[in-house]
């Protein structure tokens, strides 16, 4: 984080109380840098609201659980081969619906194709969807909901206006009329419709944070010593507001992978070739009884990534939220 | 002695949904350089609100000047343009809050805090800034600079916080600093360092000192002349010592007979009754009268004007003459 790389560092109590003293100040002060020092040991350092944040973390069990979790995702989802070393779609019609056999661990779907290679290179369209509809909706969100709320005034009440009639499109049936028309098979339509439902949500969240950062009195002050608007939304009011930006972003990160699986169930999400826990789940789905292996590991898959994600913006929440410490 | 900054004639009114507050009624005041003016006031007597105006922070809407000018160096700000205002802001007059903890940017360290005077005014890279900013952090007497200089503000006491406070406003060696209420968010014991150490650098760089405060303690060592403010209006201004021994306003009276004394030990304090009025309706004629032990039918009428009572000593009030002989 670069509040850190600007600390002097190796600062130790012992050090502080020397110049203090060197240079000749009040005693008082002296005595104060001095108990400043025993209240936070010696290993005392300045800590800004991440580095605090990122000290909280390190320590939560649900924060290391989910994030080993996603780190392996990305992993996976990156080199699939890794872990995975046939390929997803190189099928053999006469393994149809068998269950688990040696060197595939977790049987064979409907069209003979292997479900855990299946299964693990679905990771890829589910992470990037879910990666890049959350970078997406968290940037137009937090840009059009944080100048809303810095300029307020009839900007503010357009914008609130646009993104009530975007909350009013039901998800579902928005996304099976705007998506069933698009022929692109690959994760961009799917990725550009959940920015386009989801940012609204981020930009309320972005607006309230920057309406209360702005009335804060140092706001104020940066103005009384003649920073310009640029500078203070920049520097003053923006790092003062992202925290519950970063918070619901992670949370929405989760609900856009399962928004995805749930489009490419209902056949107009993602689309064959592009290999997607929600396509599999949706072919699984009608063979529940004679092969429940098919739809037992993508859902599953599904499911822990999703709850990965959840977990993480919760203990990002936990960490970046004054009032719990 | 040339003057620094006059005030004349200055109205502010807020509007809002319940009606128009009329925070500031016709202020005039004038500070020379070198001196220090002490507003004294009630909270909503719109001591602030004027402190805003000059600085050019007034959040409008809701808040509107509607009347008046304010000179600054000879200088009519109220008709300079937006970002001439903004240069004059930090580099030429500087504020200090109240609240120190509150005016610093939590996420901040206070050297980058300290140095963004110097990189928004003075276009110093990173590096020079921080190194000023460690010279300002010496020069308001905070020990081990050098290694404070990356800490962030929760990190200081309320004293410590207040002097990052007093550096900032004077990094840029301002030719006024409007301080509103510096020292009332700290224990007597510091208040009296922050109070001295403002007064310090104050002589030395020979600038204008506004202090707004409701505390008559802080105002009488530091002074040289007080405007006590009510209701939107300045009731009495006078030199400061004058003021504390005849004052000529019943308000200025009920203020100084309200400070509790050793000598009085065991004795019903003396408060003024009443509230201030609501800045929606204040009341016709005198807005004091409601609360005034001298009241009489004249007050409920007329505004009085300021009428002069002395060399340099100015009170709004009908029976001066009586409230200087009492």
């Amino acid at each position: 984080m670069p509040e850190q790389l600007d600390q002097p560092n190796g600062r130790t109590s012992t050090e502080a109380v020397g110049q203090a003293g060197a240079g000749g100040a009040m005693e008082f002060a002296a005595t104060e840098a001095a108990s400043i020092g025993q209240a936070t040991g010696p290993s005392a350092r300045a800590r800004s609201l991440w580095s605090d944040a990122w000290h909280d973390l390190r320590r939560n069990p649900i924060f290391i659980v989910s994030a080993l979790l996603i780190l392996f995702l990305v992993l996976i989802a990156i080199w699939p081969q890794l872990i995975a070393t046939g390929n997803p779609l190189a099928c053999d019609i006469n393994m149809s619906q068998l269950g688990p056999a040696p060197g595939h661990p977790f049987g064979f779907d409907t069209q003979g194709c292997d479900v855990y290679t299946r299964t693990v290179y679905g990771a890829r369209a589910s992470v990037t969807v879910g990666v890049c509809a959350t970078a997406g909706a968290a940037l137009l969100g937090s840009i059009l909901g944080g100048f809303a709320g810095f300029f307020g005034g009839w900007w503010d009440a357009l914008l609130s206006r646009i993104s009530d009639i975007f909350f009013g499109i039901p998800i579902i049936l928005g996304g099976l009329v705007f998506l069933s028309v698009v022929t692109n098979t690959t994760v961009w339509p799917v990725v550009g419709f959940i920015v386009l439902l989801g940012w609204p949500q981020i930009a309320r969240i972005a607006r309230g944070a920057v309406i209360t950062a702005k009335q804060n009195d140092y706001v104020q002050a940066a103005r009384a010593l003649g920073a310009g608007p640029t500078r203070m939304l920049l520097r003053h009011i923006a790092p003062n507001a992202v925290a519950p930006v970063i918070v619901v972003a992670t949370i929405a990160l989760g609900t856009y992978i399962s928004l995805e699986a749930t489009l490419s169930f209902l056949g107009v999400g993602l689309k064959p070739p592009t290999v997607s826990w929600g396509i599999d789940i949706s072919s699984a789905s009608t063979q529940i009884r004679d092969a429940p292996h098919m739809l037992l590991w993508p859902a599953a898959a599904l499911s822990v990534t999703v709850l990965a994600f959840i977990m993480l913006g919760d203990a990002v929440r936990d960490a970046l939220d004054p009032k719990l410490r | 002695m040339d003057t620094l900054l006059d005030v004349r004639d200055l109205h502010v009114e807020f509007r809002t949904r319940d009606g128009v507050a009329k925070a500031v009624n016709g202020v005039n005041y004038s500070v020379n350089a070198g001196e220090t003016l002490a507003v004294l006031g009630e909270s909503g007597s719109g001591k602030s609100v004027t402190a805003q105006a000059i600085m050019g922070i007034l959040d409008s809407p809701p808040g509107h000047i509607t009347r008046g000018r304010i000179f600054f160096q000879g200088a009519d700000v109220l008709s300079l343009h937006r970002e001439a205002r903004r240069v004059l802001r930090g580099a030429r007059m500087a504020m200090i809050f109240q609240d120190a903890l509150s005016a610093l940017n939590p996420v901040l360290s206070v050297g980058d805090q300290l140095g963004e005077m110097f990189v928004v005014h003075r276009g110093l890279s990173r590096r020079d800034a921080r190194a000023r900013a460690v010279e300002l952090m010496d020069r308001v007497r905070i020990p081990a600079a050098r290694q404070r200089v990356g800490d962030y503000p929760h990190q200081f006491s309320g004293g410590m916080r207040q002097r990052i406070m007093i550096a900032m406003a004077m990094a840029l060696e301002p030719d006024l600093i409007i301080a509103d209420e510096p020292t009332t968010a700290l224990d007597v014991t510091v208040q009296a360092q922050v109070m001295e150490l403002l007064a310090e650098l104050q002589r030395e760089m020979r600038m204008g000192l506004i202090l707004i405060t409701h505390d008559l303690g802080v105002v009488a060592d530091v002074a040289d002349k007080i405007a006590v403010m009510y209701a939107g209006r300045i009731v009495e201004t006078a030199p400061v010592h004058q003021i504390y021994q005849r004052p000529a306003h019943p308000y200025t009276k009920g203020l100084l007979d309200s400070i509790p004394r050793l000598d009085q030990k065991g004795q019903e304090l003396y408060a003024i009754k009443g509230l201030p009025p609501s800045l929606l309706r204040i009341p016709p004629g005198c807005p004091f009268h409601p609360r005034c032990p001298m009241a009489q039918e004249v007050c409920r009428t007329d505004e009085p004007p300021l009428y002069e009572v002395g060399p340099k000593r100015g009170s709004a009030c009908h029976f001066w003459k009586e409230t200087l002989g009492g």
